[in-house]
C-alpha cells in the first residue's frame, strides 16, 4: 500500500521543481551527524550512487555469498554508522522522520524500498559477529 | 442468410450509465479489499501458510480459463467454417480479451508485492510455467487485438481466418499453460496429474460459452435487439456437451486416483469428506455435481430449454458449478495435507502436518476476486461494444441460420 | 593462484586427517568442529563454488521427544518472531513426532528446508528469485520476490512460509518483511562467517544434528553418512536432499 502510495507520488519531484521555479524555497534536509572517519565514498558520490553500490553489493552478497567486511558497500555498515540515537542512547530507525535515509530520500520524494525487510538500527549482536568474522577471516585457514 | 450489420450500442441512455456506474462501483470495492490486504499483509484473509492460494485464485484462474473459452466461439467460425458463428466472432473475442484481463488483475493485485510488477516483467525463470504463462497471455492479447482488426476492417478480412487459426491454437497451448500450474507440481497428492491441461481446456469451453450465452442474452435483450432461437439453441446444445465432456473428465482423473492406494487417502478426502474434507466433499457432490454439472445439463437437453430464462439458468449454474470445480482443485487441493512421511502417522507437529487444514474464505478475497474480475472484465465488454462494432444489429433466424426458411414458404 | 590455492587445500586436508579424530571426539562441542571450519572456509572476498555443498544429517534416535531447542535457537537467531497466529506465523523449522502405523514405534525430528539438489521451488519461481547457491544452500532472493507463493505450492515438505504481516526488529544478517517468502537458510551468515554450523546445530544438546560439507569425504557429515543407513524424506521424488534422517 505505502509502496503504490509512493508510486503515486512519483509527481512529487516535479512539484518540487515547480515550487522552487515559482521562487519558493524547499531547506534542505537535517539528519544527524554520522559516526566514523570518513564514509567508504566520497560523500558527492555517494549522493550519486549509494543505489547502484547497494544494489551491487545486494547481488554480490545474495547469491555470492560475500559479506562481513568484505562487502564494501553494505546497507548494514550504512546503518551501524549513520543511525541516529535518542537522549537515552537508544538507536533511531535509520527511516524514521528526520533520520539518515528519510529527510533525504523525504526531500527528493523517492520512496525507499530497503526497510520493509532490512532491520533498521544496528544490532549490538550483530557487533560481536563482526569481530567474529574478523576473526575468522583473518585466519581464512582457521585451524592451522 | 442475410449479410450481417454490425453496429455500436447507443451508450448514451440512462441505463447505459446507470451500468457503468455499479460495475465501476463493485470494481472499486474490489480495488479497496486489494488495498486493504495489501496494507494488513495476508493475516486478515483466509490464506494461511498452508492454504497459500484462496478466493482470489479460484475467481482469477476461473476467469482466465473462461477467457480462452470465450474465444472458442469465434474459433468455431473460424478453424471449423460454421458460418452460423461467424456473427457471433467478434464478441467473443472481446470477452476473450476482458476476462483475461479481469483475471490477471485479481492475480496480480493478490500478490503479496504488487508493486513489484514491474519485477515480474524484468526477471524470468524460463522454466517456471507462471514465467510461460506470462508469454502466453501477452501473445494471446496481442493476437486477439489482431484478429479482431482483421474482422473489422474490410481490407484486413481476408488475414481473419489464418489470425483465428493461430488464435485458437494459442488458446489451447494457453489453457494448457495454465492447467500445468498444477498439473505439474509433484509436491501435493490431488495435482501432479498430466491430465489437468486437457480438463483445464474443456473446463475452459464450459466457462467461456456460459458466459458467453449470459452476456450474449442479456446485452440483447436490455438493448432491444433481435435474438433469434437459432443461436441460442445451437449455443445452449453445445454448452450441454461441453459440460458432459467436463464430467468425463472428472470421472477419468479421479478413476484413475482410486486405482492407486497412493492417492486413496485425497480420493477419501474430496469425495468422501474423510479426515476432514467434508467441506469439499460437499461442495463438490452438491455445487460442482449436481447444482453445476447434472442440473443444467438436464435443463439443456430437455424440452425446459425451450424457455430462455432456462437457458439463462442453466448457464449461470454452469458458472457456479465452474467455479465450484475450481474451488475444489486449488482450495481442497492444498487442504489435503502433504505426503511427507507416507506410511506413518503424525502424532504432533509444530506446523500442522497432516492435519487437513481449515479454510474460511474472508469477504476482502471474495470482494477481490468476483467484484474486481468480474467487474473489470464486464466493464471492459460494456465499453467495448459501446465505442466499436462487435454486436450485430439482430441475431434473429433469417440473418444467422444458414438452413433458414420463411415460415411462409414451407 | 589457483594452483597455490589447490596446494593450500591439500596441505589443510592432510593436517586434517592427522587430527581428524580428535576432531571427531571434539565434535559435540558447539563451534570446535576445526575440520568443518577448516574446509569450509574461503578467501574473503570469494565467491562460494560447487566445491563445498552443504548438508545436514538428523538422527532421529538421538532426537529427544518434547525438546524444541533448535526451533527456538533457530527462530532466536534469525529473528523469526511468532505473533501468536499459528496459521500464518512463519515456521522455519518445526519439530514432527511421527508414529508408525503397523509397528506403533515412535519418533520425532525436525523438518525444515531440505535444500535440495533440484528444488522444485527453483523451478517454478517465475522471477527466479528462488535459486540455488552454488554451494546448495536454497534461498529467495527478497528483492525480487513478487510473493506469488507458487514456491509454496510446489514444495514437498512444507518448508517455506509466506509473510502475512509487517515485521520489526528483524535480525540484521536476516532480512525478512511482509509480502515475500522465506524459509532456512542453513544459518547462510554464520557459514559465510567460517563459523561452519547452524544455529539449531548448535543449540542441540543431544548432538542430533550434524552439519557439513556432504563433497568433503573427511566430513562428519559425510563419515556418517558413508557408515550407517541414513534415509531422505520423500526421496521417490528424487530431489536428492541436502538434509538427511537416520533411524527413521
Amino acid at each position: 500500500m505505502r509502496a503504490i502510495l509512493g508510486q503515486l507520488f512519483l509527481l512529487g519531484p516535479m512539484l518540487i521543481v515547480g515550487s522552487v521555479v515559482a521562487g519558493d524555497r524547499v531547506s534542505l534536509p537535517k539528519y544527524p551527524q554520522p559516526v566514523g572517519e570518513k564514509c567508504v565514498e566520497p560523500a558527492d558520490i555517494m549522493r550519486r550512487e549509494h543505489m547502484n553500490f547497494i544494489l551491487h553489493q545486494r547481488d554480490e552478497t545474495v547469491y555470492k555469498g560475500i559479506r562481513g567486511i568484505t562487502a564494501k558497500h553494505s546497507l548494514k555498515d550504512c546503518i551501524d554508522c549513520h543511525a541516529g540515537y535518542d537522549e537515552q542512547g537508544k538507536a533511531m530507525p535509520i527511516n524514521a522522520k528526520g533520520q539518515f535515509c528519510e529527510s533525504c530520500h523525504n526531500y527528493v520524494a523517492v520512496s525507499i524500498d530497503c526497510f520493509g525487510c532490512h532491520r533498521t538500527t544496528p544490532d549490538e549482536i550483530n557487533k560481536m559477529r563482526q569481530l567474529t568474522v574478523k576473526f575468522n577471516q583473518d585466519r581464512p585457514y582457521g585451524g592451522e | 442468410m442475410k449479410p450481417v450489420n454490425f453496429t455500436q450500442i447507443e451508450g448514451k441512455s440512462f441505463g447505459y450509465w446507470a451500468l457503468l456506474g455499479v460495475l465501476g462501483a463493485i470494481t472499486l470495492t474490489g480495488f479497496v479489499a486489494a488495498m486493504y490486504m495489501e496494507h494488513h499483509g495476508h493475516y486478515v484473509t483466509g490464506m494461511t501458510n498452508q492454504i497459500v492460494w484462496g478466493m482470489p485464485h479460484v475467481f482469477a484462474v476461473y476467469l482466465i480459463i473462461a477467457a480462452s473459452g470465450a474465444l472458442n466461439i469465434a474459433s468455431i467460425a473460424s478453424v471449423f467454417g460454421k458460418a452460423a458463428y461467424e456473427p457471433l466472432a467478434p464478441l467473443s473475442a472481446l470477452l476473450a480479451i476482458a476476462l483475461l484481463t479481469g483475471g490477471l488483475v485479481v492475480l496480480i493485485l493478490d500478490l503479496g508485492r504488487p508493486d513489484r510488477l514491474i519485477i515480474a516483467m524484468t526477471y524470468w525463470n524460463l522454466k517456471s510455467i507462471f514465467a510461460w504463462n506470462q508469454l502466453l497471455y501477452n501473445g494471446f492479447f496481442v493476437i486477439v487485438i489482431l484478429y479482431i482488426w482483421f474482422m473489422m476492417e474490410k481490407r484486413m478480412r481476408k488475414y481473419s481466418k489464418v489470425a483465428g487459426m493461430i488464435a485458437f491454437i494459442w488458446r489451447l497451448i494457453l489453457t494448457t499453460g495454465t492447467g500445468s500450474i498444477f498439473g505439474f507440481l509433484v509436491a501435493r497428492q490431488s495435482y501432479d496429474a498430466a491430465i489437468m491441461a486437457p480438463m483445464f481446456i474443456m473446463m475452459s469451453f464450459v466457462a467461456g460459452l456460459a458466459i458467453y450465452i449470459l452476456v450474449l442474452m442479456i446485452a440483447y435483450s436490455w438493448t432491444g435487439r433481435e435474438l433469434g432461437d437459432s443461436v441460442l439453441r445451437r449455443l445452449k446444445n453445445l454448452l450441454a456437451v461441453f459440460i458432459s465432456a467436463v464430467l468425463y473428465f472428472v470421472l477419468v482423473y479421479h478413476l484413475t486416483n482410486l486405482y492407486a492406494a497412493e492417492h486413496h487417502g485425497i480420493e477419501a478426502f474430496i469425495l468422501l469428506g474423510k479426515n476432514g474434507g467434508s467441506q469439499y466433499s460437499s461442495i463438490f457432490w452438491g455445487l460442482q455435481i449436481l447444482i453445476g454439472s447434472v442440473v443444467p445439463t438436464i435443463i439443456l437437453f430437455s424440452s425446459l430449454s425451450s424457455q430462455r430464462l432456462m437457458i439463462g439458468i442453466a448457464s449461470a449454474l454452469a458458472v457456479l458449478g465452474g467455479l465450484a470445480q475450481m474451488y475444489v482443485i486449488i482450495i481442497g487441493g492444498q487442504a489435503y495435507p502433504l505426503d511427507i512421511f507416507p506410511g506413518m502417522e503424525i502424532v504432533n507437529s509444530g506446523f500442522m502436518d497432516g492435519m487437513s487444514v481449515a479454510y474460511s474464505t474472508s469477504l476482502p478475497e471474495i470482494i477481490l476476486g468476483a467484484g474486481m474480475g468480474f467487474g473489470v472484465a464486464l466493464i471492459m465488454v460494456v465499453i467495448g461494444i459501446s465505442v466499436l462494432r462487435f454486436l450485430p444489429q439482430s441475431l434473429a433466424d433469417e440473418i444467422v441460420d444458414p438452413h433458414y426458411v420463411a415460415k411462409a414458404s414451407s | 593462484m589457483a594452483a597455490s590455492k589447490e596446494m593450500t587445500d591439500q596441505s589443510r586436508r592432510s593436517f586434517v586427517k592427522q587430527t581428524a579424530a580428535g576432531a571427531a571426539a571434539m565434535s559435540v562441542v558447539p563451534g570446535v568442529i576445526l575440520y568443518d571450519v577448516a574446509r569450509a572456509a574461503r578467501d574473503p572476498g570469494d565467491a562460494v563454488t560447487d566445491r563445498t555443498r552443504w548438508g545436514m544429517l538428523i538422527d532421529a534416535n538421538k532426537c529427544v521427544d518434547g525438546c524444541t531447542d533448535c526451533v527456538t535457537a533457530c527462530h532466536e537467531e534469525n529473528g523469526v518472531h511468532q505473533l501468536g497466529r499459528p496459521a500464518t506465523d512463519a515456521q522455519w523449522i518445526r519439530k514432527v513426532h511421527l508414529r508408525d502405523k503397523q509397528t506403533g514405534r515412535e519418533y520425532g525430528i525436525p523438518v525444515m528446508c531440505q535444500h535440495c539438489e533440484h528444488p522444485p521451488c527453483v523451478d517454478v519461481c517465475p522471477t527466479g528469485s528462488s535459486f540455488k547457491r552454488a554451494d546448495g544452500i536454497v534461498l529467495v532472493d527478497k528483492h525480487i520476490c513478487i510473493g506469488c507463493r507458487y514456491c509454496m505450492m510446489a514444495c514437498p515438505y512444507k518448508a517455506r512460509s509466506f509473510i502475512h504481516e509487517d515485521v520489526t526488529g528483524q535480525a540484521v544478517h536476516a532480512p525478512r518483511g511482509k509480502g515475500t517468502v522465506e524459509s532456512c537458510t542453513f544459518c547462510i551468515h554464520k557459514v559465510d562467517a567460517g563459523e561452519g554450523t547452524t544455529a539449531c546445530v548448535q543449540a542441540c544438546q543431544h548432538d542430533a544434528l550434524v552439519f557439513g560439507d556432504l563433497n568433503d569425504p573427511d566430513s562428519r557429515i559425510s563419515r556418517e553418512l558413508a557408515k550407517y543407513p541414513s534415509r531422505q524424506l520423500r526421496a521417490d521424488l528424487r530431489l536428492n536432499l541436502g538434509v538427511r534422517y537416520r533411524n527413521i
